[in-house]
């Protein structure tokens, strides 16, 4: 169990917080809004990482929170005019309420089969704007108007505000977060992650912690949508395809999946590695068809290539290289074991503890099932 | 009552491309309990494929069997060089990966074939066929797309059953390590599970591609609705497979014929009550076999 | 175990400020970018950097577009025809002596990337203005930033009429007929020839396809129509729409769709023996485009069919020279453009958009001035633009940022768009009437550059 002390995590918080302030006035507007991009990104991902990671439950679907927490902020600004701070939370209650919604279908779910049911529901959930057009302004979106407050001056860019709002919602995001992982609420989640029967047995309400995971991830979803909403000033559907939830997950694990450290390794990635290749890509003067998909191609190569390389992400090679320096590796963990569970193939056998991941790397295996062929 | 059985024949002939792209996951899933996020993007490759030997050489049928051969070489080579090394490892890794191949394989074919629309064949004619002057709603290229796939599950039924090589497959899903200590090569076994399935794709990619005409990213909502059939049918069941598939095609059939526009809309939310209304009942799909007891 | 757990929150702190470093180092990358500088024209010899994304010898202007992902077959092409164009232009003197930079960027149809990649061109690279940006959801991400910015916002390829809209927005500006003029012109046609035919609408549902229809329903009578029928381009099976237009008895079918849906409603009518007159909008409708995606089934059965068999009649509008009229000064230009710098697009209806789009940009270049600013470049276009390749003059002027105002009816035959008629203009209100056109067809000029 790793007991982080309060104290240091905000310390650390603060010293961010003050980094990101002096970049965002020393880069230009663009790396401003790129920065925003990065925080939105880590705000989703850190819950997502959370959810999967933590307690081990798979969702491709949370772009679909995204989703609800951008358009319930687009419509309130809309039609009632709140304050920011204030449609945040609301975008984050109504998510929650939504996710616990899911949490509770899904909580007899496991492995492919909560996939299955979180990415059709990140498919389903966008088009239901494109049915209504008249609550949710069909394909055009909804339009967001967001300005800098009246207090910082006519001069002060817009981008540099947006980034200040996104990154001091993430680091909240990610304080919070990481209390709660250290809390018993945390520990609840990798209990049930781990051995959900001997959870159960130990008193832990297993679908209570599972429902939680979900509202949690879920919050930090729709936040994140709200976010997106006021940078880029429009809510749509076209915005919230299936690709979004795949790369929050793609980001999730590439970083190092239920570490939040991760969760910023994998935003990273996920953000600046499409604009480094198409700039790449453009200033060799190919012919349009091939330059444009050559951002496409090495996105895809180096999600495989991370995979195959840091099999537990970046965090964990981050943990890897630090451990040369004389840090004591984590303890080697048993994969869940079930009747009928089977060493991988093409390891040695018999070794049950041949796997020397530390626990927060790895997400459960799915029961086996008895072959009834 | 003629709209009826039209909508059930056109939801049954898009059913049966479901079926046969979730007959290609569930072969991946119980050979190495991954889900394989590419097998959309691996038969939009290998109908691309067929469309260029299609050209070059003027016969369907050459490109046909050319896409066949595409998929078996690219299910084993996709396990070879990228699924072998993720076994055990955390399963996510691998479901990544899968991920990463098909984005590279999007990326890859918008290179080397363009980003245009293609017209992709159809081996028999798509004029409708008709009962005296009615029209069915099917044609008898939807009639061949049927019956490949039901003699594709039927050869891979009888193959599961009554081989060797089917029997070591089964053994290796169930238990590699007995399997292994049997005499069995576990590897190779996975091998073929990613061959049959890579087979299945290129199938699939053919017999659709008329319909949805070629693109890189034309298979991706095939895929998803496939992988729900999966889900419905059960992942460990070939049968599932077939039915969730049917499934699937008939009822989102009538959701667009009955509900009107909204109904074509909502496609994929009709696809998701059905999800949800089977998984409510049967947690691990409609053919899950017994389940290990769970407090 | 023990030692590691210390590294926790320094080890978050560490990853988000190696993370911003890593952002703020990365490659910024960008072609060329102007100059910055103020200052008017000065003395007509020299060219000086008068606005962001203009120096001495170049002009800078960006775009988004579609070039991969679903929205990309047929739209990818327009902007390599547009820089097909502007090679053209550079190789003949370019404008007063600058050469145009066109930067595109791919935002795969996602209003989220347009924003950002946009944000790139315009506060990284620092373009001179935005060309054609692609798209209607996809553009109004980033139309407000760009009024903000005041930074010229030309030619939009969309066809909403949301562009016009000089006072909230007036460095935007649309270029092609919009839907709703385009349906009210269809419409008056369907109207007009088939009177006491049933009909039926099959069209996008979006604001291309219900702008359309809003047109439409100002011509036709409601009692008219029998079957309103709209699909989504994410879901190819259409089917159930299809059954349902052929139930209500429609003869004849007016399609607001995209090429692949024409495709595909031809094709779900064959199998469901279904075999209305179609009348398709000229978003759909390009001839070669159709051909291209139905060539396959023209060959069943052995028989020699011409692919184009499948299209024979289709009744479309069209406000650029029909591309199979090789006499048309126009065609002719734009087909030698093509086939020197873009020759394996193949010269089709987006070719066509593209050149089209690209030259009204050079015309408007011009006006504005030897060292213009950017205010000088929406100045000219407000002052309007002589006719250039579109078959009814633009309607641009300080009040009314429209592009073209009119569109020919026209027949499919034997696989080449001929036109019947006339050409008609009207607005884009209701009532507004719609009239016969008399001017004169514009011609090309003899060097392909329009003249300052």
């Amino acid at each position: 169990m790793r007991a982080q002390s309060t104290p240091r995590v905000l310390g650390a918080a603060l010293v961010v917080a003050v980094v990101v302030v002096v970049l965002s006035i020393k880069l230009n507007s663009f790396r401003d809004y790129q920065i925003a991009e990065i925080a939105i990104e880590v705000t989703a991902v850190a819950g997502l990482t959370v959810l999967t990671g933590l307690s081990g439950q798979v969702s491709l679907g949370n772009g679909a929170f995204m989703a609800i927490g951008a358009y319930t902020t687009g419509l309130l600004l809309l039609h009632l005019g709140w304050p920011f701070i204030a449609v945040l939370v609301v975008a984050a209650a109504v998510t929650a309420v939504t996710g616990a919604v899911v949490g509770a279908a899904a909580a007899r779910l496991h492995g492919p089969y909560l996939a299955g049911a979180t990415l059709l529901l990140g498919v389903a959930l966008p088009s239901v704007a494109n049915a209504y057009p008249g609550v949710f302004g069909g394909d055009q979106g909804l339009n967001v108007v967001f300005t800098t407050p009246g207090f910082l001056g006519v001069n002060f860019p817009l981008t540099r505000w947006q980034a200040w709002v996104c990154s001091a919602v993430a680091l909240v995001t990610l304080v919070l977060l990481a209390n709660l992982s250290r809390s018993r609420v945390g520990r609840n989640w990798r209990a049930v992650r781990d051995d959900e029967v001997a959870a159960a047995l130990a008193g832990v309400n297993v679908a209570r912690a599972r429902i939680l995971a979900f509202v949690v991830s879920a919050s930090c979803a729709g936040m994140a949508g709200a976010l997106l909403a006021i940078v880029t000033e429009l809510v749509a559907p076209g915005a919230f395809t299936i690709t979004l939830s795949i790369a929050l997950l793609t980001a999730a694990v590439i970083g190092g999946l239920g570490t939040l450290p991760g969760a910023v390794w994998g935003s990273l990635l996920v953000v600046l590695v499409p604009t480094y290749a198409t700039d790449v890509a453009t200033s060799h003067g190919l012919s349009t068809s091939v330059a444009s998909n050559i951002p496409i191609v090495a996105y895809g190569a180096v999600l495989i290539l991370v995979m195959l390389v840091f099999p537990q992400g970046i965090q964990g090679g981050v943990r890897w290289l630090l451990g040369f320096s004389g840090v004591s590796p984590a303890r080697p963990r048993r994969t869940a074991s079930a009747p009928g569970a089977t060493p991988p193939a093409g390891q040695p056998p018999a070794l049950l503890d041949s796997s020397p991941l530390p626990r927060e790397g790895n997400p459960p295996q799915p029961h086996e099932k008895e072959d009834t062929q | 009552m003629v709209e009826f059985l039209q909508f059930t024949l056109s939801g049954i002939s898009f059913g049966m491309i479901y079926a046969a792209i979730a007959l290609s996951l569930v072969l991946i899933w119980r050979g190495t309990r991954l889900l394989n996020f590419a097998q959309g993007g691996m038969a939009m490759f290998t109908t691309y494929i067929a469309i260029e030997v299609i050209y070059r050489t003027g016969s369907y049928w050459t490109g046909f069997a050319a896409a066949l051969a595409a998929g078996v070489v690219l299910g084993a080579v996709a396990e070879l060089a990228v699924i072998r090394p993720t076994l055990g490892k955390p399963e996510l890794n691998a479901v990544i990966i899968t991920i990463g191949l098909l984005v590279l394989l999007e990326g890859l074919a918008g290179i080397l074939y363009g980003g245009q629309y293609r017209s992709f064949p159809a081996a028999f004619s798509v004029t409708g066929l008709r009962a005296g002057s009615t029209p069915l709603g099917v044609s008898r290229f939807d009639v061949f797309v049927a019956l490949a796939v039901l003699a594709a599950t039927l050869l891979l039924a009888i193959g599961f059953r009554y081989t060797s090589a089917g029997l070591r497959m089964r053994a290796a899903a169930f238990n590699a390590t007995a399997a292994r200590l049997s005499g069995i090569r576990v590897a190779r076994v996975i091998t073929l599970g990613w061959v049959l399935a890579g087979l299945l794709g290129a199938l699939a990619g053919v017999l659709v591609s008329p319909s949805t005409f070629l693109y890189p990213d034309s298979m991706d909502s095939i895929f998803v609705l496939g992988f729900t059939a999966a889900v419905i049918g059960g992942l460990d069941s070939p049968v599932g497979a077939v039915v969730g598939g049917l499934l699937l095609g008939v009822v989102l059939s009538y959701a667009g014929g009955y509900l009107g526009s909204q109904g074509s809309d909502l496609t994929a939310l009709v696809a998701l009550v059905i999800l949800v209304v089977v998984l409510m009942v049967r947690p691990a799909g409609i053919f899950s076999g017994a389940r290990v007891r769970r407090v | 175990m023990r030692r590691s757990h210390r590294l926790r929150a320094p080890a978050i702190a560490v990853a988000v400020v190696a993370a911003l470093t890593v952002a703020a180092c990365s490659s910024g990358g960008g072609s060329s970018a102007g100059g910055s500088g103020a200052g008017a024209g000065s003395s007509s010899a020299a060219l000086t950097a008068s606005a962001p994304g203009i120096t001495a010898t170049t002009i800078t202007i960006g775009s988004h577009q579609p070039l991969t992902g679903p929205a990309a077959p047929g739209y990818s092409e327009i902007a390599p025809a547009s820089a097909a164009y502007f090679a053209y232009v550079n190789a003949h003197g370019g404008v007063y002596g600058r050469k145009i930079v066109y930067k595109y960027l791919d935002d795969g149809y996602n209003p989220t990337t347009t924003a950002s990649v946009v944000r790139q061109l315009v506060l990284q690279d620092n373009v001179y203005a935005i060309f054609n940006g692609l798209g209607t959801p996809t553009h109004l991400a980033v139309e407000s930033f760009l009024n903000a910015q005041k930074v010229p916002d030309v030619f939009v390829a969309s066809g909403c009429d949301c562009w016009d809209q000089p006072t909230a927005d007036p460095e935007t500006f649309g270029w092609q007929l919009d839907y709703i003029r385009e349906g009210k012109i269809l419409g008056q046609y369907v109207a007009q020839h088939f009177a006491g035919k049933k009909i039926a609408y099959f069209y996008q549902d979006d604001e291309f396809g219900m702008d359309g229809v809003k047109g439409l329903d100002d011509e036709i009578p409601k009692s008219m129509v029998v079957s309103r029928q709209s699909y989504v381009p994410t879901n190819t099976n259409v089917a159930p729409q299809v059954t349902a237009m052929r139930a209500s008895g429609a003869q004849v079918v007016v399609s607001f769709s995209i090429p692949a849906f024409t495709a595909l409603l031809k094709l779900t009518s064959l199998k469901l023996g279904f075999n209305p007159a179609l009348v398709v909008s000229n978003v759909g409708s390009d001839p070669i485009t159709l051909s291209g995606l139905l060539e396959s089934f023209a060959k069943q059965g052995g028989a020699t069919v011409n692919g184009n068999a499948l299209i024979n009649g289709m009744i479309t509008d069209g406000y650029t020279p029909p591309l199979g009229d090789t006499s048309n000064s126009w065609i002719t230009l734009f087909k030698k453009i093509h086939d020197q710098y873009d020759a394996k697009a193949p010269f089709d209806g987006n070719v066509l958009y593209g050149m089209s789009t690209a030259y009204t940009f050079v015309q408007a270049m011009l006006k504005a001035g030897k060292n213009p600013t950017r205010a000088d470049l929406v100045a000219a276009i407000n002052a309007g633009l002589p006719q250039g390749p579109v078959v009814a003059p633009y309607a641009y002027s300080a009040t009314d940022h429209d592009g073209v105002t009119g569109a020919y009816i026209g027949v499919i035959t034997n696989g080449i768009l001929t036109q019947q008629g006339s050409v008609l203009t009207t607005d884009a209100t209701a009532s507004g009437p719609i009239t016969t056109y008399s001017g004169t067809e514009s011609q090309a000029p003899a060097s392909g550059v329009p003249s300052p």
